[in-house]
């Protein structure tokens, strides 16, 4: 298990490192130069050159990749170019709106696909089916972004029950902050609960097809008992691989959604930092998200192989 | 499980309803004008401190209202005094007194004296400056301060805009205390104070209570930054925003003028839309190929399709609502046939093939298609290449690799940059040079518009670049909002005269 554990850490940092070069190296062959972006059209040459060198702009390439990758490897992510900030800093910063949009379209997906997977698997065949299945081939068919805007249209523009876009921030009050997250957090969770419902749907079908079922309904238990204590929890187990599964959806279909409701979230971040050749908060912010799946993706694993002894028998 | 989530959804989103509910309740009862402003703009500032970048986004939210510089300029796009209260210039053009207002304070409370109009003007021009305008700061060979509220500049050199220029925001002036770190909490000492940015989406301005000039009607500003046009006409429609300035949703426009909700203005800013042509490169170095394409280029009809009818025509590189304009859009009339004419007899009779760059704003990309559909109907054929911001800078700006490309010259009284050896449209003329350097030598307003004139005449009859439009200051707001500025002839939005009804 050790053995699985440290090879599993070796190549975490490896692919960390690689996604650090090709970051770096991909950033250097695109057009554009950060210093002429910030002081424009009418700089002077000695103005950029000044400029060039308090970004440190004016080292050389492998200078500068190893300044950065050292910085990194000691969990600085250095300065950004554009805001003088320091990137963790703005990257915690972006987190607050990220991550609760993420988690409160997490809650609203589960809550909602889960009652409704349930009630097409107990209405099977019947009009309770139709309208689920039909709401989610509805969901499965319809971006976020597009469920966005039409949410906007019917909540903000119509209703005027929620603001069009923009975040108040966390300090003026929980209340106002989700109040600005709740129709994105909708927008984002509407598809994935459509896909949830349908998963859910499926895996309480086979599991009410299993042998143990007969039995407890042999033994004289309720229909409705029989689904929510005996195939409910049993059905769990995909629904919740796919729940994991839907996380970096998530966190993908956030930087869309952050966009059409002006959130100042972690995507919003890396989109505006690309366009000002923010090169620091790119490679940083880019780091980050490959450290996040790898991360994600090796716990996985590691849950896996504690549940099921064979593989690392195998293979050590 | 699932129910009791439910259930707190529920909750949730009743508690929302009702504090709604609240908020409605309160603002029915409040009878006083309000006192808060929300301002929309297209692009967030990538920080706060105006000497030290030129993106248009941050002189908009810290000119006026947050840092002044000695002098301002107000709505009309005259000089009216800033941080000095008057001035005096020498009759050679030489020697400027500037005396400051007394009484003025940073916002951290330390007083604004002549010391720190030297700080600024020094750190502008040092070898180290980063300011995006240094050449403003050039002519100045020697600062005094015989008194803290003196300050007397000396030029090396006259120049008939330093005051026009020490009224930018590249001039405001700082303090040595707080200057390493205005570009996060900007510290000046205008009227508004900085309170906080939520990065990504707004910032917000409050009173200054210590101001010792005129004090605004605001207690509060708020800057929010929207790129969306459909977030932004969503909105202005939702309430979210009081008004939005440099509004480029053009097409949006008759919906806001039909609804007495709302109020739209439209006024001038100084950016020359151009059909930027890299006059060193064939075809384009044979002047009757330029004239050709001026006569290829029908301009109402590029505004009517890019600026859906709101914008004013140019025939050189200046703006109409500036004294020394001259018109000169009756040069080149619309006439595809003269066009054919000219190309064939500089021995292009079957036209020929070139690129167009297009940066990403909205009427360089629309403009771009609109432009590049003229050319195609008298045989250029033009391919269209858009490129981001960066790109354009680097490859179109300087490195001077293009052929054409659309863009808006928005640096007010720029003609100069036609005098510039190296500039991206690699435009050289004696003639036009000679007149610049006449301009930085005159005084005189008369002459100086005099001389103006000749310029914008020897730029539209060598048609150095097409010249097509006046980008508009299009501001849409809430009706019984007043004191926006409907011409734009400085980066601001100064919003210190700014109430409501």
């Amino acid at each position: 298990m050790l053995a699985f554990l440290l090879r599993r850490l070796v190549s975490l940092i490896v692919t960390v490192w690689l996604a650090s070069i090709v970051v770096f190296a991909v950033l250097q062959l695109v057009p554009g130069d950060p210093a002429l972006l910030m002081l424009g059209v009418n700089a002077q040459p000695d103005t950029l050159a000044a400029l060039r060198g308090q970004m440190g702009l004016d080292q050389p390439i492998l200078t500068r990749y190893l300044q950065w990758a050292g910085a990194l490897a000691r969990g600085d992510l250095g300065v950004s170019l554009t805001y003088a900030r320091p990137v963790a800093e703005l990257v915690v910063e972006r987190l607050a709106v990220t991550l609760p949009l993420a988690l409160l379209s997490l809650v609203i997906s589960t809550a909602l696909a889960l009652p409704l997977g349930l009630l097409a698997a107990a209405r099977r065949g019947r009009g309770g089916d139709w309208a689920v299945l039909g709401f989610s081939q509805l969901g499965v068919s319809m971006p976020s972004f597009w469920i966005a805007i039409l949410l906007i249209l019917l909540f903000s523009l119509t209703l005027h029950w929620f603001p069009a876009g923009g975040f108040p921030g966390w300090g003026g009050g929980i209340g106002p902050a989700l109040h600005a997250l709740l129709l994105p957090a909708l927008a984002l969770a509407l598809p994935e609960a459509a896909i949830l419902a349908r998963v859910t749907r499926t895996a309480v079908l086979d599991t009410l097809a299993e042998d143990h079922i007969r039995t407890a309904r042999a033994k004289g238990v309720g229909r409705a008992a029989v689904l929510l204590r005996h195939a409910l929890p049993n059905a769990l187990i995909p629904v919740a691989t796919v729940l994991g599964l839907q996380i970096s959806f998530l966190v993908a279909g956030a930087v869309v959604v952050e966009n059409v409701f002006t959130l100042p979230g972690l995507g919003r971040l890396l989109y505006q930092a690309i366009g000002q050749r923010d090169l620091i908060v790119v490679q940083g912010v880019v780091v980050l998200l490959a450290l996040f799946v790898v991360v994600v993706n090796a716990l996985v694993d590691i849950a896996c192989a504690l549940a099921d002894p064979r593989p690392k028998g195998l293979s050590s | 499980m699932s129910t009791a989530k439910q259930r707190f959804t529920l909750a949730a989103a009743a508690a929302t309803f009702a504090s709604l509910a609240l908020a409605a309740t309160s603002l029915t009862a409040t009878a006083q004008p309000r006192t808060d402003l929300v301002v929309g703009m297209a692009l967030e500032p990538p920080h706060l401190d105006p000497t030290a970048g030129a993106a248009g986004a941050i002189k908009e939210v810290t000119y006026a209202n947050l840092f002044e510089p000695l002098l301002r300029v107000d709505a009309d796009g005259k000089l009216i005094p800033g941080l000095a209260e008057r001035w005096t210039v020498s009759d050679d053009g030489l020697t400027y007194r500037f005396t400051l207002r007394p009484n003025a304070k940073f916002h951290d409370g330390t007083a604004a004296d002549s010391a720190d109009v030297k700080f600024t003007l020094d750190r502008a021009r040092a070898a180290d400056s980063v300011n995006a305008q240094k050449a403003y700061f050039a002519p100045i060979s020697k600062i005094e301060t015989p008194d803290p509220q003196t300050v007397v500049v000396t030029l090396s050199r006259p120049d008939g805009l330093f005051l026009f220029h020490m009224a930018s925001g590249d001039a405001a002036i700082v303090a040595p205390e707080s200057a390493a770190t205005n570009k996060q909490k900007p510290v000046g000492t205008g009227p508004f104070r900085f309170d906080r940015w939520v990065a990504g989406d707004r910032v917000v301005l409050d009173r200054n209570p210590d101001y010792d000039g005129v004090k605004p009607k605001l207690d509060r500003v708020t800057f929010r930054f929207i790129s969306d046009p459909a977030a932004q006409v969503a909105a202005l429609k939702a309430g979210d925003i009081d008004a939005f300035t440099l509004f480029s949703t053009y097409e949006a426009l008759p919906e806001f003028r039909n609804d007495p909700k709302f109020t739209v203005t439209v006024g001038s800013t100084e950016g020359e839309t151009i059909l930027s042509t890299n006059n060193a490169r064939k075809p384009f170095d044979d002047v009757r190929v330029r004239r050709a394409m001026a006569h290829a280029i029908d301009r109402k009809t590029l505004i009517d399709g890019v600026l859906y009818g709101n914008g004013v025509a140019i025939g050189s590189h200046f703006p109409p609502h500036r004294e020394g304009y001259v018109d000169l859009t009756g040069l080149y009339p619309y006439d595809p046939a003269k066009a054919k004419a000219l190309l064939a007899e500089a021995g292009y009779p079957n036209g020929f093939d070139t690129t167009l760059r297009l940066p990403p704003p909205p009427y360089a990309r629309r403009g771009g298609e609109l432009v590049a559909a003229m050319l195609a109907e008298v045989g250029i054929r033009a391919k269209i290449e858009p490129v981001e911001w960066a790109a354009w800078l680097e490859k179109t700006f300087k490195g001077k690799d293009y052929d054409l490309t659309m863009i808006a010259h928005t640096e007010p009284l720029d003609i100069d940059i036609y005098a510039r050896p190296d500039y991206y449209f690699n435009y050289k003329s004696e003639r036009f040079n000679a007149l610049n350097d006449e301009l930085n030598r005159t005084q005189d307003p008369a002459k100086r518009n005099a001389l103006y004139g000749e310029e914008q005449k020897v730029l539209a009859e060598d048609a150095v670049n097409g010249f097509l439009f006046m980008l508009p200051s299009v501001t849409v707001q809430k009706a019984g909002l007043t004191g926006m500025w409907v011409n734009r002839p400085i980066q601001a939005n100064d919003v210190t005269g700014v109430s409501w009804k």
